[in-house]
C-alpha cells in the first residue's frame, strides 16, 4: 500500500490556497479496522490527508526546498462519520508561511461546495525542520517530498486528459 | 492602533490558552512558558504565528514578529560557547549577551543564580506582553 491519502487535486493557488479530493472505497482495508461491520474512514487518516493537500501547498511555496513536516495538530473538530461511497474534499488555506514554517486552516467537507456537509475542521502547523532543529543532521536530499507528491501536482498542472 | 497593557495581556492570554491547550487561569504575569505551560519547542513558532494573527488589525498590513525577535533562535549555538557558558554557569559575558537578546525579559531573580538550568525561567507570560507593549502599546 503506498501512503498517500489524497488522489488528486482540483485547485491549486500557490502560497495561498489548495483543494485535494479522496473517493473513499470499500475495498480499503483500513475502513473495517475500527468496528466490525460498520466500515468508516478514520478520523487519523482524515487529518493525514489534510496534512498532505497542505503540505504539498506549503512545500510548494519554497518550491520544494525546504523539508516540510507536520509539526503540531492545532485543532481537528470532527462533525461527521465518513463512510464507503463518499468523497471527501480537502480545503486547505495557508495562514501564515515564513522561513521557520506554515500554519494552515483545513476544513473537509463531502462535496465540492461550501454548503456541502462539514466533516471536519483541521489547524495544523508545518515546521522547516532545517531551520529549526539547529544540530540536528538530516540527509541532504528532500525525502519528504518523494515522486509521488510531486506527481500529484504535475498531474494537477498538466491538466490534460491522457489520450488512449 | 496603540493598545494598553490589560488590552495586550487580554489577547495575549488567548494566543497562549489557545497554542499551549492551557486555562486562562494558568496564564498568570509571571508564569513560565516551559516549565510552567508546558511549551515546547515548536510551541514557540506556533506562539509567534498566532501572536501575528491576534494583533493584525489591517490583513493588508499584516503584524509580523522578526525571526529571534521575541524568542531568540540561536541561544543553544551561544550556550555551547565556552566564553559565555563554563561548567554549567553562565560567565558575565553571556549573561551580558543573553540581556542583549532577551532585552524583554525580567532578570531580577535570575541574576543571583545565573545558570543554564534556570534560563528557561526567562520566558515567561510577562516577556511576551513586554514585547507585544514595545511593539504596540501605548
Amino acid at each position: 500500500m503506498r501512503w498517500i491519502w489524497i488522489d488528486k487535486f482540483i485547485e491549486f493557488t500557490p502560497r495561498t490556497s489548495a483543494t485535494a479530493v479522496k473517493n473513499v472505497s470499500l475495498a480499503e482495508e483500513h475502513l473495517h479496522d475500527l468496528y466490525p461491520d460498520f466500515p468508516i474512514m478514520p478520523h487519523s487518516l482524515i487529518v493525514e490527508g489534510m496534512a498532505q493537500t497542505a503540505g504539498i501547498l506549503v512545500g510548494e511555496a519554497r518550491n520544494f526546498s525546504e523539508k516540510v513536516i507536520l509539526a503540531k495538530i492545532g485543532r481537528a473538530t470532527f462533525h461527521r462519520l465518513v463512510r464507503p461511497g463518499d468523497t471527501l474534499y480537502y480545503f486547505a488555506r495557508i495562514s501564515q508561511l515564513n522561513e521557520a514554517g506554515a500554519s494552515i486552516e483545513g476544513v473537509v467537507r463531502a462535496g465540492p461546495d461550501s454548503s456541502s456537509p462539514l466533516v471536519a475542521e483541521i489547524e495544523l502547523m508545518f515546521s522547516h525542520i532545517d531551520k529549526n532543529l539547529a544540530g540536528a543532521a538530516f540527509p541532504e536530499h528532500n525525502f519528504v517530498f518523494t515522486d509521488q507528491f510531486r506527481d500529484l501536482l504535475k498531474t494537477y498542472r498538466s491538466g490534460a486528459e491522457i489520450p488512449l | 492602533m496603540p493598545m494598553s497593557r490589560d488590552e495586550i495581556y487580554a489577547k495575549v492570554q488567548g494566543v497562549l490558552v489557545d497554542a499551549l491547550g492551557v486555562d486562562a487561569e494558568e496564564v498568570t504575569p509571571k508564569a513560565t512558558l516551559r516549565e510552567d505551560l508546558g511549551a515546547e519547542s515548536i510551541d514557540f513558532l506556533d506562539i509567534v504565528f498566532r501572536l501575528e494573527k491576534a494583533f493584525t488589525v489591517d490583513p493588508a498590513k499584516p503584524f509580523k514578529i522578526p525571526r529571534g525577535e521575541l524568542f531568540p533562535d540561536d541561544l543553544p549555538a551561544l550556550m555551547n560557547d565556552e566564553r559565555y557558558v563554563n561548567d554549567g554557569k553562565i560567565t558575565p559575558e553571556g549573561l551580558a549577551e543573553l540581556k542583549k537578546r532577551m532585552p524583554f525579559s525580567d532578570f531580577t531573580e535570575f541574576d543571583k543564580n545565573p545558570s543554564m538550568e534556570t534560563a528557561s525561567s526567562l520566558l515567561t507570560v510577562d516577556t511576551v506582553v513586554n514585547y507585544m507593549q514595545s511593539k504596540i502599546g501605548r
